[in-house]
Parts: structure tokens; sequence; C-alpha cells
């Protein structure tokens, strides 16, 4: 059976927009966008705060439909096969959704029954993604008692609870020191290259960027760029990606409303 | 700090650590009933850990019942109306209006609380997940309910010892009548606090739907205030939660005719023919048609192609962001 999977996971990409356009209004949100996130990738999605991370993410997620273009997961159109798309997704939000007075596992019991899985299945669910976040042992205290870190490893732990092929984090480290930064970050590379995970992580943090990540630009609602970080350098023609994400903003400076 | 992926600590951590499975195929009801039973579960658990929302829930209703009813008795002569078969008590009457009054309560401040789910991201949790929203809503609702029933049926165990108990025949549950009657009756006051459980779920689910569907077109948490003066204290007051309508209709015809269009007059109605075993038809039709009409918006309002949701910006900030 696994030999099907991989095949089934290589031959479509973990997530695949094409041609999504959105407005709010008069604001056009997005842009025509395009981009592919590939199955056992680390993809980040850089853009600033109003570059249309966020309603991207609303899309994929299906909060609203997208009115042009198409968007699917593993191969499955969120707006034709909703329940399918959406079984293969796993979210980490930015703001916090845990519920602070429940424990973790209460936490992740609950998510599992959004998934269709019954306790017994969900507690042993819960135990195995605990494991992958390394806190097992904290199971039964209550979410308020955990530092910022923990809760949001433990929402990485709710995201893989339904063994999702594509993980989506909204700007994840947020808020969170150095120490735990660097922990989310380790985990979720981890997660890419044991669970063979599709992984779309956006940021505006540049230091977040590893060498051989897939790297899109997302400015004012339109993908710059999209490709590797070394190409991304040579693209700008300067050393540094600082400087080659400013380089490709202020070329391409338009109306904030168009 | 260590991460168990390549050396998982027992068996069913090998399964994670390999290849992601197949989601299986949704079949069968039991995934649906999983997803019900967890969401109800969630909303009755976290009201049990807010004790202070049970106990403002608990002693609103019990500070009306003790003070206002106990002075409003000399002022207000209740004279036989159906479904009372003699003169009663202030007290009497006003218990259904009272246990119509929690549903209300409970019913905008899980409204709010979708607002404030929605701002924290937990009510996007909820829409990720794969059931058809209409489900997941309908759930949301019942959930609702059924912190509503622990308020009420508290509230009616500490009347039941102020006296306040409806006061019918036996229910009788069984074949046959008379002589030859085979089965078991419930004596009052227990039968009420049975036939009342329908009419509640009902109008629980009614004001549910109806702040539901106000949750999707509230922009933005304010506060409590703002949804006491303009709907619950409106709904209340302009309603036969307090005092019969004819009474009002000596006073202001205009006031009267208000309170026959206020769906919530009609939801009291429903819950205090039900507490005496009788059903008032117009009440419950009415009741009914709000029920689908609200829940019906609401699911509209929520509805990912159609809905207010995307043509605002959506959940998780009032407006389009980054």
């Amino acid at each position: 059976m696994d030999a099907t999977i991989k095949q089934a996971t290589t031959a479509s990409d973990a997530l695949s927009v094409s041609g999504v356009s959105h407005r709010f209004g008069e604001l056009k949100a997005l842009d025509n966008v395009s981009l592919n996130v590939p199955a056992g990738s680390f993809t980040v999605l850089l853009g600033l705060n109003g570059a249309g991370k966020s309603t991207l993410f609303s899309l994929i997620t299906r909060l609203y439909d997208n009115t042009s273009g198409s968007i699917s997961i593993l191969g499955h159109d969120v707006r034709r096969e909703p329940t399918t798309a959406l079984q293969y997704l796993g979210v980490v939000f930015q703001a916090r959704t845990l519920d602070a007075d429940l424990s973790l596992l209460q936490n992740l019991t609950y998510h599992a029954a959004l998934h269709g899985l019954g306790p017994r299945e969900g507690k042993k669910r819960a135990f195995e993604a605990l494991d992958l976040v390394g806190l097992r042992d904290r199971a039964d205290e209550k979410v308020r008692h955990l530092s910022g870190g923990q809760a949001r490893r433990v929402e990485i732990a709710r995201s893989m609870l339904h063994h999702p092929g594509l993980l989506l984090l909204d700007e994840p480290t947020v808020g969170l020191d150095v120490g735990s930064r660097e922990s989310v970050i380790k985990i979720v590379r981890d997660l890419v290259s044991t669970h063979d995970l599709g992984v779309l992580w956006a940021t505006h943090l540049i230091d977040e960027i590893k060498e051989t990540d897939a790297i899109i630009v997302l400015h004012h609602g339109e993908v710059l760029y999209s490709g590797t970080v070394p190409g991304l350098r040579e693209h700008a023609g300067v050393d540094n990606v600082s400087d080659a994400f400013r380089a490709l903003t202020n070329q391409s400076k338009r109306p904030e409303a168009a | 700090m260590t991460i168990h992926t390549a050396a998982p600590h027992d068996q069913a951590g090998a399964t994670v650590s390999t290849a992601r499975p197949q989601p299986k195929k949704r079949r069968g009801v039991m995934p649906y009933f999983h997803c019900f039973c967890g969401i109800v579960w969630r909303e009755v658990l976290r009201f049990l850990h807010q004790r202070e929302r049970f106990l403002s829930a608990l002693v609103r209703p019990l500070v009306w019942l003790f003070i206002f009813a106990a002075g409003f008795r000399q002022v207000l002569g209740i004279s036989i109306i159906p479904p009372y078969e003699t003169y009663v008590l202030y007290e009497t009457y006003v218990t259904p209006g009272l246990l119509g009054m929690i549903l209300l309560f409970n019913a905008m401040q899980s409204s709010l609380s979708m607002v404030y789910d929605r701002e924290t991201g937990a009510m996007r949790t909820l829409l990720v997940s794969p059931f058809p929203r209409w489900f997941l809503l309908s759930s949301k609702l019942l959930g609702g309910v059924a912190v509503a029933l622990l308020q009420v049926y508290t509230f009616l165990a500490i009347a039941y010892f102020w006296d306040i108990q409806p006061d019918w025949d036996p229910l009788q549950i069984g074949l046959g009548s008379g002589d030859n009657f085979v089965g078991f009756a419930i004596p009052s006051p227990f039968n009420g606090y049975i036939t009342v459980l329908p009419a509640i779920v009902m109008s629980g689910l009614m004001l549910g739907a109806l702040a539901l569907f106000m949750s999707s077109v509230i922009r933005q948490l304010e506060n409590f205030a703002g949804v006491m003066n303009f709907v619950i204290f409106p709904m209340f007051f302009a309603s036969s939660a307090l005092y019969p309508l004819w009474k009002i209709r000596e006073s202001s015809p205009i006031l009267y005719e208000i309170c026959g269009y206020n769906p919530f007059t009609h939801a009291v109605e429903l819950i205090r023919f039900a507490f005496y075993g009788q059903l008032n038809l117009t009440a419950f039709l009415v009741v009914l048609g709000c029920l689908v009409f609200f829940l019906g918006a609401a699911i509209f309002a929520y509805n990912p192609s159609k809905g207010l949701i995307g043509r605002r910006g959506g959940p998780g900030g009032g407006g389009p962001r980054g």
C-alpha cells in the first residue's frame, strides 16, 4: 500500500495554486497567483504584512471560495472535492487556537473528532503526535500552563493528527523567543523529511530561510518570484536574500488599492 | 529538546514515522457521530471549566425569581389563563419566562464566543474540518443547547425546593386507559420536567440559530452591553415572559402587537404549555419557522462561496489583511 501512496504524492504536488485572484470590494488582495508546493519540500512564502498571505491561506483552507483560478491539495480541487481536499490538509493558524482551560489531550482529541475519529483512535493519535513534538509527558496539563513555544508545538502536533500531506503554517514563530523559534522550525523541517510532507511556511522573517528551501515572494497580491534561494539572489543580482527581497519589492511599486 | 521521530517509543509511534497513510474514505455515520460528540463535548467541557459563567448563568434567573417575582407578586394578579387551571402565584407564572431567559442569555453568550472564536481562530479550526459546514454549525448549536440544558435543569432543581413545580395529572406512558392501562405513570412535577425538554431544545436551537446568524454579521467583538441593550432586553421585555399578553394589551395595544411578532414570546409560550404537558400549536409553528429561517440564514452566511464572510474579509480579523 505504501508504494501506491508514494506514487500518488509524487505524481501531484502537495499544493497547487493556479491563476487565483481575489478581491474585497475595491481592494485586490490576490492578483493571478500561481504557485506549487511539491511533496517533501519546505517552501517559504515570503511577504510583508498585507502581501496577501492570509487571504491566500483563507482560500486554501476554504474559509471562502476562490472566484477565479483553482486550488488543489494533493490533486484534489478545494472547491469540487472539499471533503477529500481538507482531509489532506493540516493548518497552524497565526492566532492561538487552543482552548487554554482544556488539557493538551482534550484539545487534541477534540481535533481528532473534527476529523471523524472516535475517542480511542483520537487518544492514540494524540499521543503519537505529542511524541513528534516532544510533549508526551505534558498530555494532561492545561494549555494555559504551557509557554508560547510549547503551545505552538502542540498546534503542530494537532495539525499532524489526521496524517495530512500538506501543512500550512501562517507566521508560526511570531512572538516566540529565539530558542522556541529554532525548535519549532526544526520540528517542522524534520517532519518534511520523515513524513514526506509538503510544507508552506508563510513568514516575513528572512533568517528562517535555509539555502535548500523553495521560496515564493508575494508582494501586494502578486507572486514576484518562485524558485530556489540561490536562484532568487541571481534573479535580483545581489548576494544575500534580504537585499534580493528588497530589490524585488521596490521594483514593483503599485498603488495600495487597484 | 528531543524530537522523537526517528526513534519512536513504541510500535504505535512507528506507524506514524514511516509513510503517511491514505486518509480513509469517509463512509457511514460513525465519523459524523464522532465529530458531533466531539463538538458538543468541547462546549460542555469549556462551560464547566468557566466557573464564573456557570455561576452567573444560574444566579441571574434566581435573582429574578427570588427577588423580583416576590416583590411583583402583590402588584400583578394573574387571572386563570391557559395552560393554568387555577390561580397561580406570580413566581409560577414567571418560571417559564426565566427558562426562556436562560436560553436567551446562553445563546447570545455563545454567539459572542463565536465572534471571539472567530477573532482568535478557534472558529477557523472548526471550519477547516472536512465535514459539511451545515453539519459543523448545527453541531455547534446543539453543543450550545446542551450547555443551556445543564443550566435549565439546575435552575428547575432549585425552583423545586422553592415550591415552584408544575402540577398536573400524572403522565402515563404505556398502552390502554382506565382500568386496562398497562405501563407506568410519572407524577408531577417530574412529568413537566420531561415534557418541557423538547420545547427547551427547540427554543434553544431557535435562539442559538439567531445568535449564530448574528455572529456572522457582527464584525468585531465589542462588548456584551451592546447585545444586552439591542437584543436581549427588547426581546425579553417585549414578550410574555414577565407578564401575560392580555395585561400588556390593556396598557398598550401597540406593544401587544410587537410582542406578538417577537419570536421569544412564542418560545416562552411553547415552554409554558409544555411545562404542563400541552402543545401550543401556534407557538410551535412560529418557533419552528423561525428556527428554519435563522438556521438557513446562518448557514448561508457561513457558506464559503455565497456567504458574507468571504465578501467581507472574514474571520481572522475585521477586514482584508495580509
